[in-house]
């Protein structure tokens, strides 16, 4: 057990040195940053100034460590483009796409399981087939399609919707929030149902596939036996047991909604981290896009980690 | 009986005829395929030749007249006067093309690779199957975004709008071999277990043609499977990159390309531009889709 979750973490930080290396041999093996940061007037004086005072002139190990130990003190580097420290871009960008991706976790899981409860009680009804199959069209639809189309239909055709931004936002501290305006508020609502419809179809399924397993129990017979009243038996006693995985597979998605956020923040011109990197990957800004993946890989991996450890918490047959 | 009749009385073939969504998917994606690959003869014009344009038949609405030029299009113009049915005919080409290249090279690499790690074992297959587990924990569409520009970095920037497409093909195809690796693995560590490959080993061949000759024909089917749900997943995968903006240039637009083109003309109204590229963008995807489950139900019952 103590040796399963110590060759677990081992392995997480083994993956994130891998990833940071990735990202540091993109610094140094694309383009020369010494283009990018000294204009067209500059001398080679200038020039050895600054690749000393970079470290440039060091061996590829030393330079490495350098990166990583700064990378952990949250030290990324200049972005190219915009001439500030990376970090504080990030810091910046990332409350839009937390908030972002926090409202599309929470309707894609309070949505998904009501409507996966719904389908699977009602096997044969119109409604629940029609749910079925507005499903499967959604999840063929691409994410960016599916965004256009709710643009089209609430912020064109109905004009109820803001089509694009966040709306006027609050800052606290160094956070800005748009739950706090009424503006905030309605601009939320597109970009966070196009990024959580997938997630939501899938708890959906998943959820429909979980129930329609348990009602099928003989605990589930005997509570109907005893008369209890059939919310009773869908909410207290069968939804309880579908909860385990719908729990990890709405973790394991954490992740990839912040991933897939890049592409709702781009339709949206949502001003998060998501949109900051694909400007990055236009601009061929290095550091940006090196800092990004960091981020996303240490997230990514913390979120499988902690999914594999309450697994082992969980299921007593894993701790051999 | 000619080997037409011994295929039309197969199972598979038999299993086709009788399912609807199959035989409905699989001629709209043929006619799809087929114009995009006989573009140049059922196209108005090659759009993107500048001598064929003329601005002013500029956001002409599909089945009207323009009112400086007089001409029609049936599907309208987009703002530089170009053909949208014709655009699309092109555009479909190039996302076909980076669609089935891609998938090309994801089989070759997975299929490659999965051999080598089901067949040899040890470490060559623990360094194999870690790799694909580490790509595996990020959405493949992140690692060919990701690609895509540390590739966008290494060519130099006179280039990079003619080696877009090239660019585009390695970062999808390399996004998506693992799914080839770990099935054609797993079919290996079967295959190598069993009578003939022993037979094989035993009259010394080998390890080369005994993984080439003996061991690939009889891995192939999942293969084909995941092939064909991969190429609906490319085709939707470089839709999204070049809408995104970091995929098919405009100078050489796919179908996600057009769609970035068309949403800028979604509030003004000229709707035409963004419908049709996406109507197309979505049948395609669709029928491949339908098709691959199809495939993957017909070719191996045990999963329906």
């Amino acid at each position: 057990m103590l040796s399963y979750i110590f060759r677990r973490i081992l392995q997480s930080i083994l993956v994130l040195l891998v990833v940071g290396l990735v990202a540091f041999a993109m610094f140094t093996f694309i383009g020369d940053p010494i283009d990018n940061m000294l204009g067209q007037e500059r001398t080679q004086d200038d020039i050895d100034r600054l690749r000393g005072e970079l470290g440039l002139d060091q061996p590829f190990v030393v330079q490495y460590v350098k990166f990583i130990l700064s990378a952990l003190q949250g030290n990324f580097g200049v972005s190219y483009e915009q001439g500030r420290p990376v970090a504080q871009i990030l810091a910046e960008r990332a409350p839009a796409t937390l908030e972002l991706a926090a409202v599309s976790a929470v309707f894609a899981l309070s949505l998904g399981v009501v409507l996966g409860v719904y389908t699977a009680i009602r096997r044969k009804g119109f409604v629940a087939n029609l749910v079925l199959t507005l499903s499967l069209i959604g999840v063929s639809l691409p994410t960016f399609l599916i965004g256009i189309l709710l643009i089209y239909l609430f912020s064109v055709q109905l004009d109820w919707l803001p089509s694009f931004g966040r709306g006027e936002t609050v800052a606290l501290g160094g956070w800005t929030t748009g739950f706090l305006t009424s503006s905030g508020l309605t601009a939320l609502i597109l970009p966070s149902i196009t990024l959580g419809l997938y997630q939501m179809t899938l708890i959906m399924r998943l959820v429909r596939s979980e129930m329609m397993e348990v009602m099928r129990q003989d605990y589930i017979r005997f509570a109907r036996a005893r008369g209890l009243p059939e919310r009773v038996i869908t909410f207290r006693h069968a939804l309880k047991n579908t909860m385990v995985p719908v729990i990890t597979v709405t973790g394991l998605q954490l992740g990839s909604l912040i991933a897939f956020a890049i592409i709702t923040e781009t339709v949206f011109q949502w001003p998060g981290m998501g949109l900051l990197f694909i400007n990055a990957i236009q601009f061929v800004d290095i550091p940006v896009m090196a800092a990004y993946l960091m981020l996303i890989s240490v997230m990514f991996v913390g979120i499988n980690l902690i999914v594999d450890l309450l697994y082992v918490a969980i299921d007593p047959r894993l701790r051999t | 009986m000619s080997v037409f009749h011994r295929f039309w009385d197969s199972d598979f073939a038999w299993d086709f005829r009788h399912s609807p969504v199959a035989v409905v998917s699989f001629l709209v994606a043929l006619l799809l395929v087929l114009s995009a690959l006989f573009a140049p003869l059922i196209a108005t014009i090659n759009p993107f030749e500048p001598g064929n344009l003329n601005l002013m038949n500029g956001f002409t609405a599909p089945g009207t007249q323009n009112a400086f030029t007089g001409e029609s299009f049936i599907l309208g113009t987009d703002d530089q006067g170009r053909d949208v049915y014709s655009t699309i005919l092109y555009g479909m080409r190039i996302s076909l093309f980076v669609g089935f290249a891609a998938v090309a090279l994801g089989m070759l690499i997975g299929v490659t690779l999965g051999l080598v790690a089901g067949y040899f074992g040890g470490w060559t297959d623990a360094i194999i199957m870690r790799i694909a587990d580490v790509q595996l924990t990020f959405p493949s569409i992140l690692v060919a975004m990701l690609i895509f520009g540390v590739a966008k970095g290494f060519t130099p920037v006179e280039y990079r709008d003619q080696l877009a497409i090239w660019v585009l093909i390695l970062s999808i195809g390399l996004s998506d071999w693992v799914q080839f690796a770990r099935v054609v693995r797993g079919a290996t560590l079967v295959e190598k277990q069993k009578e003939y490959v022993q037979a094989a080993r035993l009259i010394g061949r080998g390890a080369m043609p005994i993984l080439v000759r003996h061991i690939l024909p009889n891995v192939l089917s999942p293969v084909l499977v995941i092939a064909t749900i991969s190429l609906a997943l490319a085709i939707i995968a470089e839709a999204t990159l070049s809408f995104l903006g970091v995929g098919a240039p405009s100078t050489q637009p796919s179908l996600g390309t057009l769609i970035r083109i068309g949403q800028n003309y979604l509030f003004s109204g000229e709707w035409w531009i963004l419908f049709f590229p996406s109507a197309t963008l979505l049948a395609l995807a669709l029928s491949v889709n339908l098709l691959g489950d199809w495939l993957r139900d017909a070719l191996n019952p045990k999963l329906k």
